[in-house]
């Protein structure tokens, strides 16, 4: 057993990777000798040499295009996109072409690649620095796009996502790259795409969030300790394809549904997953399904930052309205 | 080296043919064997009645939109002779010539614009990359492919298309100082038509030509006649040369021009004048090579004759295969997207083929 926070993970799981398969190639701005702005791909190309581990100019729709080349040409690129804020340049690549070659060659070529790249609000960063863009990339067919949480996960699901034959969208809560340490296997473990956790079983109250919101929720969770209110937390993991048989089972037993998400409400992630409980499981439940998310702004400078962000405080009154609703 | 006798500042443009066939640079004349000249000929033969018809098919409404080739023949055959099956080409969306010659069959090229994905399916070894629409998004596809050949020290050339229009594009220049600054073996190939559909080259950049681009990148460029095969054939063994030396990229300027539409879908008439077009069809790359080969005895009227209609059959019958065998299954449209379809997708298909079914019966 290892004791890692969420970035060691990551760092972690792309060195054992990279060590089992040497298809594998990680570049990005910053990501070859000095190891990451966040130091995610540290000591990587001392490991395994700058052929495989390497600096690319500023530049990211040539970070994802060249990367699309070399899956096409039998690597594996693991990429970094230093800021997801950044990534509107290599967006064009991403969208008319990693997430669709597989289909337009109708097999001929396959894109076995993962596009990291840290995100979300609460750590008082710059313009641009601070987005939650799930929405962009889960409404692309042909896109994986894969959240962790923890530290164990982080590991699990990038390994993975370098093991899946589709390209994933690797997006890693920043927030919470440091905040707290686990204990993760030494023995190589990985944890599948497109499965659900829950992290609690409850009765009252099913509640979905994912990257740092889960860790927001289970401190709401602790408020409500003497409140006899049971919440079943599932954390979602992977955003698309995501899980739907976990949640519907989970509604259909607790009868009501939060979704969490840092990311802006209008045709968030939260919009799906609650058209799909309402298109399964309407009849079980017991009050409208809600959602407490970013409101529909660009997320503010540092100092007002706060408002934006969703504090446990407001989860928990959310908890409770939800669990007021009598069947 | 050539490219240092062709200094693009200079405007100096690399020509080993005239409009007329005739040598006007002895000492860069190839020395290409007979049954190459002859495939290279036969290829820009087959490639041009394929475009001409394409466009006839679409105008019976029995082709989408299609990209016409007309008259930059030369520039997509001569660099294709100039590498073989070990490289790779990187395509935009008028190289059928090129994808002829690199071993795209006519039968994919035609399921392609006739519109199924199944055109793109290209045969195992044929080192091809689709149509790539998104202009200039393919330069970096060259890069990222060009990189694997370098540090795998495999014996691979990527050559990359792109229109002068995409030249104005950030991809262009992001995927161009990539595989720069990474030292990759590329060639990228601008075939210059002049226009970007109705935009000329001269409201494109204030650059006086586009091979100078290459020194902002510190890679060679060269400005050739892209009507003339011999040269398009000589600039890029040069370039290629150079490449498989681990000397990385080159770039490489096609003055050529569009005979016809942007698409089935444009009105050329509207944005350029008749007198033009005449100039340009003066300088032919099919009849500039075909009396060069036959100059030397090295085609017939005869065989030249055996061409054009063998090519004719060959189109005619290859298009009714394709009417005959085009159409998708709803099975094929979902089947692809992910190498495994996952759940919330199969429900869509099965309410789909419910859908379907229905309807035929």
């Amino acid at each position: 057993m290892a004791t890692l926070n969420l970035l060691e993970a990551v760092n972690k799981a792309l060195e054992s990777e990279m060590e089992r398969d040497e298809k594998i190639v990680v570049f990005g701005e910053d990501a070859g000798f000095e190891g990451g702005v966040f130091r995610a791909t540290a000591g990587l190309q001392k490991r395994f040499g700058e052929a495989r581990v390497f600096d690319t100019p500023i530049a990211e729709a040539a970070i994802i295009g060249s990367a699309i080349g070399m899956a096409i040409n039998g690597l594996k690129p693991v990429v970094e996109i230093q800021f997801s804020g950044f990534m509107f340049p290599g967006y064009n690549q991403i969208v008319t072409h990693m997430a669709r070659y597989r289909n337009r060659t109708r097999g001929r070529y396959t894109l076995p690649m993962v596009v990291r790249m840290p995100y979300g609000g609460g750590v008082k960063a710059l313009e641009h620095h601070s987005e939650s863009l799930e929405t962009l990339f889960a409404h692309i067919p042909g896109l994986k796009l894969v959240i962790p949480s923890t530290p164990y996960d982080a590991m699990g699901l990038l390994r993975s996502a370098m093991r899946d034959p589709d390209p994933v969208i690797f997006m890693e809560p920043k927030r919470i790259y440091r905040a707290f340490k686990q204990e993760v296997p030494d023995i190589e473990f990985s944890v599948p795409i497109g499965k659900a956790k829950i992290v609690k079983t409850g009765s009252d109250v099913t509640v979905v969030a994912w990257g740092a919101m889960v860790r927001e929720v289970e401190t709401a969770m602790k408020l409500l300790e003497n409140d006899a209110i049971s919440v079943e937390l599932i954390d979602l993991r992977t955003i698309a394809p995501f899980d739907r048989e976990t949640i519907i089972e989970s509604v259909k037993k607790t009868s009501r549904l939060l979704v969490v998400h840092e990311a802006v409400q209008s045709f968030g992630p939260a919009a799906e997953i609650i058209t799909v409980v309402n298109e399964k499981a309407f009849y079980y439940l017991a009050a409208a399904p809600r959602r407490l998310t970013g409101p529909d702004i660009t997320v503010p400078l540092p100092k007002g930052e706060h408002y934006f962000m969703i504090e446990p405080s407001r989860i928990a009154s959310e908890i409770k309205l939800l669990a007021l609703m009598k069947a | 080296m050539l490219f240092n006798q062709y200094d693009p500042l200079k405007k100096k443009v690399f020509r080993i043919l005239d409009a007329e066939g005739q040598i006007v640079d002895k000492t860069n004349e190839p020395n290409l064997p007979n049954d190459v000249l002859l495939k290279m000929y036969q290829t820009m033969v087959l490639g041009r009645t394929a475009d001409l018809k394409a466009v006839q098919f679409q105008r019976q409404g029995r082709m989408l939109t299609y990209a016409p080739n007309h008259g930059q023949e030369a520039a997509q055959i001569g660099p294709m002779a100039a590498i073989t099956n070990q490289d790779w080409l990187a395509i935009s969306f008028r190289e059928l010539n090129a994808m002829l010659y690199h071993g795209v069959t006519l039968e994919q090229l035609f399921l392609y614009w006739y519109g199924n994905e199944r055109g793109s399916h290209y045969n195992e070894g044929v080192k091809v990359l689709p149509v790539n629409v998104p202009i200039g998004s393919q330069i970096s596809h060259a890069a990222g492919i060009a990189y694997v050949s370098k540090i795998q020290k495999k014996d691979e050339v990527v050559i990359a298309y792109i229109g002068d229009g995409g030249t104005s594009h950030g991809e262009f220049h992001e995927g161009l100082n990539f595989g720069s600054v990474m030292n990759v073996p590329m060639v990228v190939i601008i075939q210059n038509n002049h226009y970007a559909i109705s935009t000329p080259r001269s409201k494109a950049t204030k650059a006086e030509t586009l091979a100078q681009k290459a020194i902002g990148y510190g890679i060679p460029g060269i400005q050739v006649d892209g009507n003339d095969v011999l040269a398009m054939y000589v600039a890029t063994r040069e370039a290629v040369k150079r490449a498989k030396n681990g000397e990385g990229p080159s770039l490489i300027e096609a003055i050529t021009y569009r005979m016809g539409p942007h698409t089935t879908s444009d009105n050329p008439k509207i944005y350029r004048e008749d007198t033009e077009v005449a100039t340009w069809e003066a300088k032919d790359p099919l009849k500039r090579f075909s009396q060069y080969l036959l100059n030397k005895s090295i085609l017939t009227a005869e065989t030249d004759q055996k061409y054009h209609e063998e090519a004719n059959e060959l189109v005619l019958s290859t298009f009714k295969n394709v009417e005959a065998s085009g159409l998708e299954s709803l099975e094929e449209i979902f089947e692809h997207t992910y190498a495994q379809m996952p759940p919330h997708l199969k429900e869509q298909y099965e309410t789909l083929k419910n859908v379907f079914s229905k309807e035929a019966q």
